[in-house]
């Protein structure tokens, strides 16, 4: 197969079959220099990044939701086409026919849907609402199926946060294919696999496959189609870098129209697209300033996505944001940085349009990155607080070099693994209902199966770690069966067509299990070995309280002896998952990160050894708990990185916030010793790091008087949000966190 | 071998170059006015490590020492403890660490030359340009500074000398001469850092319940101490 808009491009395996990985490698220049050849913003793109700026006040002065459109379903053909400014925009389409404003999709659930245009002063139209009373929703099979024991873990907080109720997310389809393949071939693809798949036994698992066939193809149609109501036929490759971007664009257009996911990353699109600016510049077709411009235009439109979520859903994911996480530069499996120039242009976006929170920078470091990236990527951290870091080190050996980020942490093959996200469960309150004979210790209620409770005044940990085995099985048994109820009902009632149609037929599963409060969990364990808890008890029998003396050691200062308890529950939690089947006979992987669930999981949980009161915050993701860390920054981050990745292939989220001052005298010395501490902590098989350099002032200065820092960008667990976007709680949650200082 | 040891800092970015882990002695044979760690003066408090934990400690964050990063101890006053410290020193250099002293340089001028011996980098406070202020803002013996900068020098370490400023005190440009040329004397010297006044320290003393000599001055802003390096027409990496 060969299409002129090829020309230029080395031949590979992939003209042969769908390998945008091969593609890549057999084209791409690395780039090993410095920053200094970038273009700032052209006159155009300022003027419509103030155009969209000004639509953005005015979304915060409307109470966070510029409009809904309440009428039409969301899908990719349902609306007309939309612009900011249709004279000066280089790459096209929006969501729905106006900017920002959102459209409805209730796939996953009406109720969610009606709940949410309540929120924000809207009405779910009747048409809307006829349309879907005799349609099952995600949502309606989940709860079809739900067993009491189920609904009662989610009640109380063991498990939540999970996916039931709204879109699972955590999918990337392989976008680029549109651009190198053009829908037609890719079509073509889906229908030889659809007859393939046709000669073998129709079992269940076969006959289902073949109708998701039969729906990827329709949407591909469909993407087609959307594409050409904007006047662009994306049915050939694309044939030059603008192209390029646009066409990749309308496949991942086509995804946030069709879903509502809560994660909807972009995948690893700038070193691929850095192959059609390279064609264009060396043809002469093509300046540098062009070519910035054109990352400015797609970033642009990127920071425009939105979604219509409930305020329930805010407090498990605040700021409003989609995960569109971009994963740049990390290293080639033949051992080329797979940096580009286009790595350094989409960073560069956070200077040309202003520091964001979206689409979600990702750096994948390594340890051969190019000196000048490093240095670079620095810069931006201490600059705008708005990119995070991910060990492509340990990534690459499990991943290969084509693998993107899902959402914050997630790890996957792109095009060719997904997965089935499954929020977290809470470790803290397994440890209390542990101790309470399975009963919750905030309402009282018999959630777990009864057994004896502790007895005795004193915790004593070996008595405390027995109790746990128990509550531990039945934990992760109700889990998985949750997660697999869930996920059977999402791909029956809210199947990613469009996303899917974007993978290999034969895709790999993961099932993303999830924990929430591990530092609390390690701490409080610590506390009961060490030191001296004593169980206070409501007249009710219940133990609600702790009265905790004497020191213990507390995870965040490199001490084995706490830092152990916390790599053992880790793998104690993953043991028990493994052993459940999975629906679609998915891979169990786990994932230690909260996003901002840290506050509402925290105030669903009571009292803990640790000396946390009821209700108070966990901290984020596998953080230590705040001021608990006694011998500074990187004494923390020795502790973090002692979560082996082996159990924990779903990502260890880790947020590392830093006063200037802390880093160094002046911005060299600052730059320096940033790339220092990275290399360090991924040398020691760190997973991730957020890191966010500003003062704490700041941000008190932002919760007191918010029209001071507007687009103040910081970064929480495995993503970044402006600061406003955070209710109160949250802002006083990030504030209360350990900011390293200067002694 | 034991170590009376006030605290770690694993991130240390202001006490040497690159990142360093700093290990605060316990202890001062100094009571200077501006002293932001008035916790670090007694002999007694504290906790004593054994040299092996805390060399177990350091090795724990070599990844992150980099080409430029190392070991800063301080205090307190370390030479107060130079057995401890030249020991330390021996065997860091022998695992290649850089080694990095933070010193009042009053302490006794033989263990100095003990622990010198380990030392990749002095970082010694010239804290006032006049004996009469020495002693009375530190009581101490300015001769005895000198003596060990040239000590310094004789042995050819790289010196970086700290001088902190306080409004109103000595943070006129005048009197900043002084100790830039009395810093300039020395061949070793490869960087003059001016400090600011800090005093996050306040409640530090309150704790203790030891009267904070300084109180009433004025924290010395940062941006401040740009100008005062134009005023002497230094930067700080270029002495």
């Amino acid at each position: 197969m060969n299409y002129s808009e090829w020309n230029g491009f080395k031949d590979g395996c992939w003209k042969k079959a769908i390998d945008v990985r091969d593609f890549i490698q057999t084209n791409y220049t690395p780039y090993e220099g410095n920053e200094d050849f970038l273009a700032g913003p052209t006159e155009r793109t300022q003027v419509l990044m103030k155009k969209l700026n000004h639509l953005f006040e005015l979304e915060q002065e409307s109470g966070g939701v510029l409009d809904i459109d309440t009428q039409t379903v969301s899908s990719l053909t349902n609306y007309q086409p939309g612009y900011l400014d249709k004279e000066l925009e280089i790459i096209v389409g929006l969501q729905t026919d106006q900017p920002l404003k959102r459209g409805v999709n209730p796939f996953g659930g009406v109720n969610m849907t009606n709940q949410a245009c309540e929120a924000y002063g809207y009405k779910l139209s009747q048409k809307v609402k006829d349309e879907f009373q005799y349609r099952t929703t995600h949502n309606d099979g989940v709860f079809r199926v739900y067993t009491d024991e189920i609904k009662a873990a989610r009640r109380c907080g063991i498990i939540t946060g999970l996916p039931d109720a709204y879109g699972r997310g955590r999918i990337i389809g392989d976008y680029r294919r549109v651009a190198l393949y053009g829908i037609d071939r890719l079509v073509e693809e889906k229908k030889r696999d659809k007859k393939n798949l046709g000669c073998r036994d129709m079992d269940v698992d076969n006959i289902r496959c073949l109708e998701e066939l039969y729906q990827q193809i329709n949407f591909l149609n469909k993407l087609k189609e959307m594409a050409a109501m904007y006047g662009i036929d994306i049915s050939r490759p694309a044939a030059n870098a603008k192209e390029a971007v646009q066409w990749l664009y309308f496949g991942y257009l086509g995804a946030i129209k069709e879903q509502n996911g809560a994660a909807m990353s972009l995948g690893r699109v700038s070193t691929f697209l850095d192959i059609y600016f390279e064609r264009d510049i060396n043809n002469g077709i093509l300046t540098e300033a062009q070519a910035q411009e054109i990352m400015d235009d797609f970033v642009i439109k990127l920071r425009m996505a939105r979604h219509l979520r409930t305020p329930e859903y805010n407090e498990l994911f605040a700021g409003d944001p989609l995960w569109i996480t971009e994963a740049v530069g990390g290293i080639g499996e033949d051992g080329r940085p797979l940096v580009t120039k286009n790595s350094y242009r989409i960073l560069h976006t956070l200077y040309n349009l202003g520091p964001s929170a979206e689409p979600n920078l990702t750096v994948l470091w390594s340890d051969k990155l190019p000196e000048n990236f490093m240095r670079y990527v620095a810069k931006v951290s201490c600059d705008t607080a708005a990119i995070q870091y991910e060990n492509d080190d340990i990534m690459r050996p499990q991943f290969g070099d084509d693998y993107a980020i899902a959402c914050c942490v997630s790890a996957m093959r792109v095009g060719k693994d997904m997965q089935f996200f499954g929020a977290r469960s809470n470790l803290p309150k397994l440890l209390l209902m542990s101790l309470n004979g399975g009963r919750d210790e905030i309402s009282g209620e018999q959630v777990a199966p009864a057994q004896k409770p502790y007895e005795g005044e004193y915790l004593e940990y070996d008595k405390v770690l027995e109790s746990m085995v128990f509550y531990r099985r039945w934990l992760a048994r109700t889990y998985v069966n949750a997660m697999n109820i869930i996920h059977y009902m999402h791909d029956k009632y809210a199947y990613e067509k469009t996303q899917m149609a974007l993978h290999d037929t034969d895709v790999h599963r993961f099932m993303a299990f999830g924990i929430a409060g591990l530092s609390v969990l390690a701490d409080s364990l610590s506390a009961i070995k060490y030191a001296k808890v004593k169980v206070i008890r409501n007249e009710d029998g219940l133990i609600t309280g702790f009265e905790t003396t004497g020191q213990y050691p507390a995870y965040g200062n490199d001490d084995d002896r706490v830092d152990t308890i916390a790599q053992v529950q880790v793998k104690l939690f993953y043991d028990e998952l493994k052993k459940h089947k999975t629906y679609r006979g998915a891979e169990h992987t786990l994932s230690i990160l909260t996003i901002t669930s840290n506050v509402v999981y925290g105030r669903k949980t009571g009292a803990t050894p640790d000396g946390r009161g009821a209700g108070e915050p966990f901290a984020p993701g596998a953080n230590p708990m705040h001021n608990r860390e006694k011998n500074g920054a990187l004494a923390s981050l020795n502790s973090v990185a002692k979560i082996s990745y082996d159990y924990c292939k779903d990502g260890v989220s880790n947020t590392f916030s830093i006063v200037p001052q802390a880093l160094g005298h002046g911005d060299e010395d600052r730059i320096n010793n940033l790339v220092s501490i990275l290399r360090g902590y991924f040398k020691q098989n760190g997973q991730h790091l957020n890191v966010n350099v500003l003062n704490r002032e700041t941000l008190i200065e932002a919760y007191e008087n918010p029209e001071k820092h507007p687009n103040l960008t910081i970064r929480v667990s495995g993503y970044a949000v402006n600061f406003h976007k955070l209710s109160k709680l949250q802002q006083k949650e990030v504030i209360a966190r350990t900011f390293h200082e200067v002694i | 071998m034991y170590g009376r040891i006030h605290s770690f800092q694993s991130l240390g970015t202001v006490d040497g170059p690159g990142v360093r882990f700093v290990v605060f002695l316990q202890g001062c044979n100094l009571r200077c006015a501006y002293c932001h760690n008035p916790d670090t003066w007694s002999l007694t408090a504290g906790a004593k490590f054994s040299l092996q934990t805390v060399l177990e400690r350091i090795r724990r964050f070599k990844p992150y020492f980099g080409e430029c990063g190392g070991v800063t101890v301080s205090g307190g006053e370390p030479l107060l403890q130079w057995e401890f410290v030249a020991e330390l020193f021996k065997n860091l250099q022998e695992e290649r660490i850089h080694t990095a002293l933070d010193t009042s340089g009053t302490g006794n001028l033989k263990g100095a030359n003990e622990v010198l011996k380990y030392t990749d980098l002095v970082l010694c406070d010239l804290k006032f340009s006049t004996a009469e202020e020495y002693n009375c803002y530190c009581r101490a013996d300015m001769n005895k500074v000198l003596s060990f900068i040239k000590l310094t020098e004789k042995m050819q370490i790289p010196l970086w000398v700290r001088h902190v400023i306080v409004s109103g005190l000595n943070d006129n440009p005048a009197r900043l001469q002084h100790i830039v040329k009395i810093a300039n004397h020395f061949s070793n010297l490869q960087k003059l850092e001016l400090l600011p006044f800090r005093k996050i320290c306040s409640s530090k003393y309150e704790d203790l319940k030891i009267p904070f000599a300084f109180k009433d001055y004025e924290e010395f802003p940062d941006s401040k101490i740009d100008e005062l390096y134009g005023a002497i027409s230094l930067s700080p990496r270029d002495v």
